[in-house]
């Protein structure tokens, strides 16, 4: 487009001539403040929303007689502590207490569930005082993945905590 | 140029709608990352938040007014707290109205304008004796409030509370015969190899959640 009023074209008799101003208008400026606002709308759109896991709990009981029975064989027992730490025993005793830490746990719970009876299978959760409330989600999201179907979150009991304790303080976890 | 422009705007266009701008929250808590897929609700909730200290914050979704009244009603009347409509209506009409102090200091709390309550450091709800839970207190109002009507019970905790907060809100619940909650989360995928990821090739990539 030809947006000089010099006028080099000779032109016909009555056609007026010049007054053909452009009708283009320079965009860098609009481009820019477009490319502004969409590097702003970037860092501030938060894509993903919170989502909510399901906890359900076992309804406390009177009688400890009407407790859900578990076979001591299949038994896991898994105590997140402090220093993002695990400690686990199989089976009903906590003296057979062992180490381990969230890396490693889901061999320790696979190779479990491998050698046991689904049906009896069942995984106890008891995080210790120290534990975080990230731990305890990290546990809990462990049964997910490893796609444990019975697992219950209990309190610990003091006794397992002393044992959890003397295993730390050996191991010099502070 | 003028292709370019379009994309750019385009663009422009998208995120200005895929925003969402987050209601500035008087507390922060970095929440823990879960494989769960499901999206967090957010009508008829009952929050309860736990901040990095481990205190523990109790409150209700702005649209649920009508229940938020019954709660502070329930609480003032069952605790004999004697606090005036105004201090009510303070809970009710607050967006940030968290309940983060004891029984005893609550009229004191609601006392304050809305933005002393924005700076204001809570000391939290009691939770961690069994015998003085102020929790369940609370979480009984809520029941009885949102009767009829589907609770959703969310903890929403922060990565380096420490467990025995949680064991004490947990406590509250059960006492109430609240057995289902929520804890929020943020999204991550399922990691490669687990029998989760496993699971969901196999249904087709849908979300694990039943």
């Amino acid at each position: 487009m030809d947006t000089s009023s010099g006028g080099g074209h000779k032109k016909g008799p009555g056609v007026k001539k010049g007054k053909k101003l452009s009708t283009r208008v320079d965009l860098t400026p609009m481009v820019d403040l477009g490319f502004l606002l969409i590097t702003f709308f970037i860092f501030t759109t938060t894509m993903s929303q919170p989502t909510a896991m399901k906890l359900f709990l076992p309804k406390d009981v009177d009688k400890p007689e009407e407790q859900n029975k578990l076979k001591e064989s299949a038994a896991l027992t898994l105590m997140p502590s402090k220093a993002n730490m695990v400690y686990y025993y199989e089976g009903l005793d906590p003296s057979k207490l062992q180490s381990s830490t969230f890396k490693g746990i889901r061999d320790i719970v696979l190779d479990k569930k491998r050698r046991t009876d689904p049906k009896d299978f069942m995984v106890i959760l008891k995080p210790t005082k120290d534990a975080t409330y990230k731990n305890t989600v990290d546990i809990l999201d462990e049964m997910t993945i490893d796609a444990v179907k019975r697992y219950a979150l209990v309190d610990i009991t003091p006794d397992e905590y002393k044992f959890v304790e003397a295993t730390e303080n050996a191991n010099g976890v502070k | 140029m003028t292709a370019m422009c379009d994309v750019a705007f385009l663009l422009l266009s998208f995120f200005i709608l895929a925003t969402k701008f987050k209601p500035p929250e008087a507390l922060s808590v970095v929440t823990p990352n879960s494989v769960s897929s499901k999206v967090a609700p957010d009508k008829n909730v009952v929050m309860i938040t736990l901040d990095k200290d481990g205190k523990v914050y109790f409150s209700v979704s702005d649209g649920n007014t009508s229940e938020k009244k019954d709660i502070i009603e329930t609480v003032n009347t069952s605790k004999n707290i004697g606090l005036t409509d105004a201090e009510k209506k303070n809970f009710v009409n607050n967006p940030s109205a968290y309940i983060g102090v004891p029984f005893s200091q609550l009229k004191s709390y609601l006392d304050k304008g809305p933005d002393e309550l924005k700076n204001a450091v809570l000391p939290g709800v009691p939770v961690a004796d069994s015998t003085n839970n102020e929790l369940l207190e609370w979480v009984r109002a809520a029941v009885g409030a949102f009767q009829g009507s589907k609770m959703n019970l969310l903890v929403k905790g922060d990565n380096a509370a420490k467990y025995p907060s949680f064991s004490g809100v947990v406590f509250a619940f059960k006492k109430n015969d609240q057995l289902k909650f929520q804890l929020i989360t943020n999204p991550v995928g399922a990691p490669l190899g687990s029998e989760l990821q496993k699971a969901q090739e196999k249904s087709g990539n849908k979300s694990s959640e039943q």
